[in-house]
């Protein structure tokens, strides 16, 4: 008898603990990520990417989780690396979605995991809000996945920021017509070239060198040296990071002086105004931050408390924003139903530390193109639909 | 001129790239495949060791090739040595060492990315301007292949005029005939396997003065390493230095006088012509 009581008791005890531990599983939102951690670009994602998710989950946790239909739910996090492959990266959003069954997914990171994956997440029903591609085909991608949003402008619109930071230049007597133009031979690279010449040539510029070297060149002293035969006025380079860095290295040491010299991405990492120091001022890259907002002050400080690193100056913003909204429509939504969070998503604007974010067709219309490095800031200085720009300035000879 | 100078300059660092690998490859009969990483590890500690404590990457050196020399070592004998004695061919000797070695690529890859995590690296040390025939070169590439000269010339007074290297020289070419005529096989293997950890690591660290890496960068030094090797011809250290030289050179005309992008379509044009024309390498011999 006493035995089948403390089994009864036993069995009782497994039942409670078993529904507590439900009730707790209840009040947690599970949010998945895919995104590099080693693999090509692994180095951009564990500046840009990573740190943001790690940011934005603390603190809604910190201020006791979102706000869903009267509940309080905290955020855990599942994250898996995709290793830079698109097979990998799809596995993993298959793995998310049947086997964890996370309420939402975290954007894959760059342009082209994000695409790999966007035919899954629609097919999932997941809303898709993208913040670290840059395509021109964004229009097309919009219709064939309704779930899916844009938030990094598209190669066009940074290409033709690039143009028209060198007209003002041009047009305040700065530097002349001549633009010694290169590019890494990649989606990224091919796209804006490809929007970028027409753009120069139809501002008045003239090509005075064009080169394209493969994906991971670091050893561009030719390119540095043939830009230099041609006497070029301004350098525009739409590059990745390593050659980012390498281009900048050669131009000063071949002392390549131009009134304009512009790198792709990478430019705007915290870690190029530490390598180049005084030589970084003046140099203009992908992206730019609102010089005197508040709000992304307010964020890179935070972005630096919690992480422990800065945070770039292009895509890191928009990547935090990206979150901002999803937590926000879930709870405008006061719901975890993902068909209800994305019609909330297109239904009014978001407020976030990029400025007030409209979705109604999916993409974000208001960008950074072109930043500069002024006094140890990224400052934005060409953009589309956004005001606040600072004139760009005149690059002072290599030091 | 310039062309030919930022080639030669370019080709140095290749010789850093691949040097390691010729040895390992040549007389331990390792193809390793953890090769970049051993290079990548490197470049990450003369990072730390600059950035942390002031420490130049040429001191470094100091620190960084005895460890590496160590490791290497270590890993031979505990890694690498039952495969050597339980393999009956070389053929199956080299199918269990690109396995095995397959491994510690992401063995090396995760331990890195732990510990120094997976953003971009790079500092400047020597970015200054270094006047050559009045053009600018980098200081720090000038630096690295003076570096590289003293080191191939230092291991090829070592394989060609001392008595060890000698030995070392006759395990490359045959170990069976070797042993025969009293040579320790096995120790001027596990030898020339740290020997070559060693140099990839000086290598490492003096490319990280002018290159961006980040812990998922090794892949591409040991492509670049394989095919030095192979055009060099195995185990011999003139061989490499040349092939080195010769893809800097053409690499360097291509993007200079033709155009950037053709510069890895130059890189395995002239490897495969090496292939068609002398499979055994520049230097390397007809095999018996």
């Amino acid at each position: 008898m006493l035995r089948k009581m403390t089994l009864m008791l036993a069995a009782s005890a497994v039942a409670v603990v078993a529904a507590t531990g439900f009730a707790a599983a209840q009040d947690t939102l599970k949010i998945g990520a895919s995104a590099p951690k080693t693999g090509p670009l692994a180095g951009g994602a564990a500046v840009t990417h990573w740190p943001n998710i790690k940011l934005w989950i603390e603190e809604v946790n910190a201020r006791g989780g979102l706000k869903v239909g009267g509940k309080n739910m905290k955020v855990e996090l599942i994250e898996y690396d995709d290793k830079t492959s698109g097979e990998e990266a799809v596995k993993n959003i298959q793995r998310l979605a049947t086997v964890d069954k996370v309420d939402f997914i975290v954007t894959p990171y760059s342009t082209g995991l994000n695409v790999a994956t966007a035919p899954l997440i629609a097919r999932y029903g997941y809303p898709h809000i993208t913040t670290s591609a840059a395509t021109d085909n964004v229009p097309e991608f919009v219709k064939r996945w309704p779930n899916s949003f844009w938030l990094l402008g598209t190669s066009k619109q940074l290409a033709e920021g690039v143009a028209d930071a060198l007209a003002k230049l041009r047009n305040s007597g700065a530097i002349g017509k001549r633009v010694a133009l290169v590019n890494v031979a990649d989606a990224f690279g091919l796209e804006l070239v490809g929007a970028g010449k027409p753009a120069l040539q139809k501002a008045g510029f003239d090509i005075v060198y064009e080169a394209s070297y493969p994906l991971g060149t670091q050893d561009v002293a030719p390119i540095i040296s043939a830009a230099k035969a041609a006497t070029p006025d301004a350098f525009v380079a739409f590059s990745y990071p390593p050659d980012t860095f390498a281009l900048t290295e050669q131009a000063q040491i071949q002392k390549l002086d131009v009134g304009a010299f512009y790198v792709g991405v990478g430019t705007a990492f915290p870690g190029y105004a530490a390598r180049f120091k005084d030589n970084a001022s003046g140099v203009m890259g992908v992206g730019g931050i609102t010089p005197d907002s508040k709000a992304i002050q307010d964020y890179r400080k935070r972005h630096k408390e919690v992480t422990g690193a800065d945070a770039d100056s292009w895509a890191s913003a928009t990547t935090y924003a990206g979150l901002e909204i999803l937590g926000q429509a879930i709870e405008r939504a006061g719901t975890t139903d993902k068909a209800a969070v994305i019609a909330e998503i297109k239904k009014k604007p978001f407020t976030t530390v990029i400025g007030e974010v409209n979705l109604a067709d999916n993409v974000n219309h208001n960008i950074w193109a072109v930043g500069q490095w002024q006094g140890g800031s990224f400052n934005g200085v060409a953009s589309a639909g956004i005001a606040g720009a600072k004139a760009p300035v005149k690059k002072d000879a290599w030091k | 001129m310039e062309t030919i100078v930022t080639g030669i300059l370019l080709g140095g660092t290749y010789a850093l790239v691949a040097l390691g690998l010729t040895l390992q490859y040549g007389v331990s009969r390792i193809m390793n495949l953890a090769n970049g990483e051993t290079l990548v590890a490197a470049c990450f500690i003369a990072f730390w060791l600059f950035t942390s404590y002031q420490v130049s990457p040429l001191w470094g050196l100091l620190v960084i090739a005895p460890v590496a020399f160590v490791v290497n070592w270590a890993i031979y004998m505990l890694l690498l040595r039952p495969l050597v004695d339980r393999a009956k061919t070389q053929g199956m000797l080299e199918v269990d060492s690109i396995l095995a070695t397959f491994g510690l690529l992401f063995m090396f890859q995760g331990l890195m990315l732990r510990g120094f995590g997976g953003a971009y690296t790079s500092y400047a040390f020597l970015a200054e301007r270094f006047e050559i025939f009045g053009t600018f070169y980098g200081l720090n590439r000038v630096v690295a292949f003076v570096a590289a000269v003293l080191i191939s010339s230092a291991l090829y007074l070592f394989l060609y005029r001392t008595r060890y290297g000698t030995a070392v020289r006759a395990v490359a070419v045959n170990p069976n005939s070797a042993s025969l005529v009293g040579i320790d096989v096995a120790r001027a293997a596990a030898l020339s396997f740290a020997l070559g950890g060693a140099l990839t690591a000086c290598g490492g660290a003096l490319l990280s003065t002018y290159y961006t890496f980040n812990a998922s960068m090794g892949v591409v030094f040991t492509m670049k390493a394989l095919i030095i090797v192979i055009m060099g011809g195995v185990g011999d250290v003139r061989g490499a230095v040349i092939a080195a030289l010769i893809l800097g050179i053409t690499e360097t005309a291509v993007a200079r006088l033709i155009d950037p992008g053709l510069t890895l379509a130059a890189t395995y044009a002239l490897f495969t012509l090496v292939l068609l024309f002398r499979p055994q390498g520049i230097f390397g011999r007809q095999q018996a």
